[in-house]
């Protein structure tokens, strides 16, 4: 245990110092974390599920905190804490001796095929929630408990092992999916793109790097219009590996995205988490791109990975936080020193800066989701999100919010 | 199957570690943290609590520092604690800051230090340095990366074995106004090299009325090029080679980082050490060295240029805060705090955790703590509230500090720059007078002598510190109740503490430490002098124009020579003046006053005639201003023949007594005066200067001349050779000029008669 609470403590306070950033990084270490998490648990011999789910949380409950801003970690817990619920019923089909195969099957197919899993969750019926009602949500918690209750009378000591394991190889599949995030969704790249097409892209985001450069390697030629992503110009970045690759990428500012806009066939972008409603936190910037796309009816494509999917949505207080990043990023301190005197009484400090780092884009700016598990209109992303999270697990902060 | 798994996840995390691009160093980095500034320029606060754990943004001034410590790549901290060091190791002990993994943190606890210089000592005495380390004090604010600093350091460290030590500067214009930083510290300057960055010249106190600052001429001669700056800010972080410890353990007088050790290795061209500067840009550095910039280092931290050291980031196990979008701009809030409806918050404010703000108060640009209970219609603007402080309603607080437990009773007022210590209590309605400091404890007792003051000054007056520290504590006790009677007009009714008073020459000088913002009066009156001297300041300007390469064969300064010369000549009358004076007043003796013209002398390079003129027009002065009572009276006593030569300007009752304080100091101080007039020359140097003053800054004289010229002759101080050398060289001058010569016709031709008869 205390070295489960020294990583732990280790991976939140490099969350709070913002050493770990991005949501990529930060849902693949919080899977790690939680892997370790279970497979150190020490489960007392009734109870195995509930006490799992209990230590996860914990650990959550810290991860969250160090760094509200960053979703995935939310997001990685949430995922986490569902699959110990679905493993946990399990072996309770298995005891009462229905659905024992798909139940197996269900297993298996998380990691394979998550559109399978679906239908396999969907034939649980009663047990597994049906995402669409909301009367039978209101039901889950009750219906959960009892089959916890029940489980873990009927959990043996053999039968806890079996579980830790499935979880083991479950969570690994959930480490490998976001490992592999990238691949399945550059796979996705040859329909989206066509020959001759020009892209209009904004800042730097891996996703995009890949999709763009699977398009390439198969022999696409189009062009990159890359919007250098103010105030960190990452822009920049993406130009000069989009470069290596032998791409065409032409630099533009953020604010000539008006001009350039229509002579443009599709935007793709990444983004920061997607929310419920299909609208999406994305780096300050985008919402600017959306409207312009909307206004001459430009696709506007947004790639994402299934753990950036967030059960929240925008009303949700922890997503009106917005990080304010330091100001120095946007002009130079030295610079301005003078301006920035608040020794002198007639000029108190009349220059502020303000570098809000997120924009909030709204569904209906949306045409296309993008995931590694294939492609969504931005109307569909509440039923993903059913797939992937139990509403038991919705954060806490919620719930006396409504 | 799971160990292995755990195997691999530790061998995993290990690997991330090694990648991170922050640990360069092969061996551990290790820090030394002087928990103690050595200066008192946080009393009377720092009586109280130590510096480094005073609550800046409402986290403690050393997480700041250890926070950015431990992100910079530093393993190891030696927290160095002298003043309060108890409660420094107690902090620390409750913090989170042992625990961490990565990053030991040790404390080494002296009480006898007086010193930087003396806490580096024990450190090399301790033996715990092995490499390279990072010196800074805990009261540094930043966010820089050291990797490149560290790196530069290293390389050159393996270039050069004398390369010991790496100091951060950052770029910072000093205000032209009023000569310091926008941290108010003083305007410093650095000669530089622009190839090698090598530290060549560091003057932090230079003496701006002289507008001149002094290089020394190898300087330029030994480097192709250097750039001298003053729009640099020193950031105090430095990364030293383990010489430096033995370097002050070898010079046992050095006591000052900057003033001692910096400054003795930049003169010592024996061993040859050198020191080189690291320019920072974009990230954030800065020393909290004074109340002011504790106000500007405050503001720069609620606006987030220390990004991620910012209140709604816990860096340090800080609580968390959140921020609340304010106009345009944002305020940071603790979750629970209790704030009326009516009540305006404005922005960059950030407010603690347990807060009660009472209906229609405002508060803007400020810093309440934890457990605070605001009246209401209190006004709060741009001040520092600790923790657990008590503002009853309708106070109001402009650009202050009020330390923990603090109780202001209704109505209470605190003028701008006003810092009130722990658990002052302010009487109903009474008003602070400005820059006032008040605390429970009394203001220990200044030594008058003048080194000892200047010792104060100085960064290092902790002898004394430590021991008001023991009467203070034992005093405590009895004080609050003593006080409460024994001062009660003092601070109001029902008012707690004593109001200490500001020391003399500090008065004039408050403002420009103070909170407070500098008073737009006090700038147009500093404006104004400068335009006084406009000449001056342009030249000096031009001279150090900021960051202009100097060429070394440049013979620029020397077009400047004679102006140089005529400002210097009226400084020089004017040194000698005061010392003058002083010697008067102190009854000093006269050996001891020619050492000291002597000296004048030298340091501006003048003749001993112009040593002559100046005494004796000092003299002269002091004769003027030496009160003329009962005159009148004398005035029957010294019928002067020649008095009415100027009687309708002046009241003549003056001359008598006039002439009789100048005889009077004249043959006090013959001897002074005689020591400069070795040759004719000077004597008539003398004469030429009475007759100026006559003319021009001393008219009172103009009907004494003739006496006056007596009494000079009577004492010897004049040899009538150089009167009637004067006498004859006026022969040929203009009738306006020859006033004197026939004032004193009569005693010329005296003197003449007398020379004859002797022949």
């Amino acid at each position: 245990m205390p070295d489960i609470q020294a990583l732990v403590s280790d991976l939140a306070s490099k969350l709070r110092k913002r050493r770990v950033q991005g949501s990529y990084e930060t849902a693949r270490l919080t899977a790690e974390l939680l892997c370790a998490v279970i497979l150190q648990h020490k489960e007392p011999t009734t109870n195995g599920a509930a006490s799992l789910i209990e230590a996860v949380r914990r650990v959550g409950e810290q991860l969250i905190a160090a760094n509200p801003v960053e979703l995935a970690v939310g997001n990685i817990v949430r995922h986490v804490l569902h699959i110990i619920r679905e493993e946990d019923l399990s072996p309770l089909t298995d005891i009462v001796g229905e659905l024992k195969l798909s139940a197996e099957d269900d297993v298996e197919d998380i990691a394979e095929d998550e559109n399978s899993q679906k239908s396999s969750a969907t034939t649980d019926g009663c047990l597994l929630k049906p995402p669409l009602l909301l009367a039978v949500f209101e039901h889950l918690p009750d219906s959960a408990t009892a089959c916890q209750t029940f489980s873990s009378e009927n959990i043996f000591a053999g039968k806890g092992k079996k579980l830790k394991s499935e979880l083991i190889k479950a969570v690994n599949e959930l480490i490998e999916d976001i490992n592999t995030c990238r691949e399945g969704i550059a796979e996705q790249a040859m329909e989206l793109i066509h020959q001759n097409e020009v892209i209009l892209t904004l800042g730097h985001s891996k996703f995009v790097k890949e999709f763009l450069c699977a398009a390439k390697e198969k022999k696409r030629s189009f062009e990159v219009f890359i919007a250098d992503g103010a105030p960190k110009f990452e822009g920049h970045i993406l130009a000069k590996e989009l470069d290596k690759k032998g791409l065409k990428a032409i630099v533009i500012t953020d604010s000539a995205v008006f001009a350039m806009i229509s002579r443009v066939n599709m935007v793709i972008v990444g983004v920061h988490a997607v929310m419920a409603n299909g609208g999406v936190i994305a780096p300050a910037g985008l919402h600017v791109l959306a409207l312009a796309a909307k206004k001459h009816d430009v696709p506007f494509v947004v790639v994402a990975s299934t753990h950036e999917l967030c059960s929240l949505y925008p009303h949700n207080l922890e997503v009106l936080l917005n990080e304010m990043r330091c100001p120095s990023e946007l002009l130079n301190f030295e610079e301005f020193s003078d301006c920035i005197d608040y020794g002198i009484a007639s000029s108190s400090s009349l220059l502020h800066v303000v570098n809000p780092a997120f924009d909030y884009v709204p569904p209906e700016l949306i045409s296309l989701f993008v995931t590694d598990i294939g492609g969504y209109s931005p109307s569909y992303i509440y039923r993903l999100i059913a797939d992937y999270y139990s509403s038991e697990d919705l954060p806490p902060q919620q719930k006396p919010a409504s | 199957m799971g160990a292995q798994k755990k195997r691999a996840a530790a061998a995993a995390a290990a690997a991330r570690v090694s990648e991170d691009p922050d640990d360069l160093a092969r061996q551990p980095l290790q820090a030394i943290l002087l928990a103690d500034s050595f200066t008192t320029k946080f009393r009377p606060i720092t009586l109280e609590r130590p510096k480094v754990l005073l609550p800046l943004v409402n986290v403690p001034m050393i997480n700041y520092t250890l926070a950015w410590l431990e992100a910079a790549g530093v393993a190891e901290v030696f927290v160095f604690c002298c003043a309060h060091s108890k409660q420094v190791i107690d902090y620390l002990e409750n913090s989170e800051w042992f625990s961490q993994p990565n990053f030991t943190v040790k404390t080494i606890e002296s009480h006898n230090i007086i010193s930087a210089g003396d806490a580096l000592r024990l450190i090399y005495e301790q033996n715990v340095i092995h490499g390279d380390f990072v010196l800074i004090s805990g009261d540094t604010v930043s966010n820089m990366s050291l990797t490149q600093a560290l790196q530069e350091h290293k390389e050159r460290k393996k270039k050069d074995n004398n390369a010991v030590m790496t100091m951060i500067i950052k770029k910072s214009k000093p205000s032209p106004i009023t000569r310091q930083s926008r941290l108010g510290t003083d305007e410093l300057f650095m000669a530089i090299d622009p190839n090698t960055k090598q530290l060549l010249y560091y003057e932090d106190k230079a003496d701006h009325s002289k507008g001149t600052i002094c290089l020394d001429k190898m300087l330029l001669a030994e480097n192709p090029s250097i750039s001298l700056h003053n729009d640099k800010q020193d950031c105090y972080i430095d990364i030293c080679s383990p010489e430096v410890l033995s370097l002050f353990t070898d010079n046992f007088d050095y006591q000052h980082l900057r003033r001692h050790f910096v400054k003795g290795l930049l003169l010592d061209d024996i061993m040859g050490y050198k020191i080189f500067t690291h320019e920072i840009h974009s990230s954030y550095a800065a020393r909290i060295d004074n109340y002011r910039s504790y106000d500007i280092v405050s503001k720069d931290i609620i606006q987030r240029w220390t990004y991620p050291y910012v209140p709604d980031v816990k860096f340090c196990g800080n609580r968390a805060t959140k921020l609340e979008r304010r106009g345009i701009c944002f305020t940071a809030f603790n979750s629970e705090i209790e704030q009326s409806r009516s009540a305006q918050v404005g922005s960059f404010t950030v407010i603690g955790y347990g807060t009660k703000i009472g209906s229609n108060s405002k508060i803007s640009d400020s810093v309440i703590g934890e457990g605070c209970t605001i009246g209401s219609n209190v006004l709060i603007e741009g001040s520092y509230i600790w923790d657990n402080v008590i503002i009853e309603d309708g106070c109001e607080l402009r650009h202050v500090i009020v330390c923990d437990g603090v109780i202001m009773k209704a109505g209470a007022v605190l003028k701008p720059g006003v810092v009130l210590s722990f658990k002052v209590v302010i009487g109903e309605r009474f008003v602070v007078p400005a820059y006032s400091k008040v605390s429970l404890l009394q203001q220990p007792t200044v030594h008058d002598s003048d080194e000892e003051l200047e010792y104060a000054d100085n960064s290092s007056g902790t002898v004394e510190f430590s021991s008001i520290q023991g009467t203070a504590d034992q005093s405590n006790g009895e004080m609050t109740s003593e006080s409460s009677e024994a001062h009660k007009p003092k601070l109001g009714t029902g008012g707690v503490g004593y109001i200490w008073s500001i020391c003399e020459g500090g008065q004039e000088e408050e403002w420009r430490h103070s909170v407070a913002p500098i008073p737009e009066d006090k700038l147009t009156e500093l404006s104004e002098a400068m335009d006084d001297d406009q000449e001056l300041v342009t030249q000096d300007r031009t001279a150090l124009s900021t960051s202009g390469e100097l060429i070394s064969d440049s013979n620029a300064s020397e077009g400047d020579d004679n102006e140089d010369s005529k400002d210097d000549s009226v400084y020089f009358e004017k040194e000698v003046e005061a010392t003058f004076l002083r010697a008067v007043e102190e009854n000093v003796k006269v050996d001891h006053v020619i050492l000291e013209v002597n000296s004048l002398r030298l340091s501006y390079n003048m003749t001993s005639a112009d040593c002559a003129g100046a005494v004796f027009y000092s003299m002269m002065k002091l004769a003027i201003k030496t009160p003329h009572s009962s005159a009148i009276g004398l005035l029957t006593l010294y019928p002067s023949p020649f008095s009415m030569v100027a009687s309708n300007a002046y009241p003549i009752y003056l001359s008598g007594e006039l002439q009789q304080n100048t005889a009077n100091i004249i043959t006090t101080w013959q001897k002074l005066l005689k020591s400069y007039l070795l040759e004719i020359d000077e004597e008539i140097e003398i004469i030429l200067k009475f007759e100026e003053m006559c003319l021009e800054s001393a008219k009172e004289f103009s009907p004494l001349f003739a006496r006056i010229l007596h009494i000079l002759y009577d004492k010897d101080i004049l040899q009538e050779d150089a009167i009637l050398r004067w006498a004859d060289e006026k022969e040929g001058a203009d009738e306006s000029d020859k006033v004197f010569v026939r004032q004193s016709e009569k005693f010329i031709q005296w003197l003449r008669e007398a020379s004859e008869e002797e022949d």
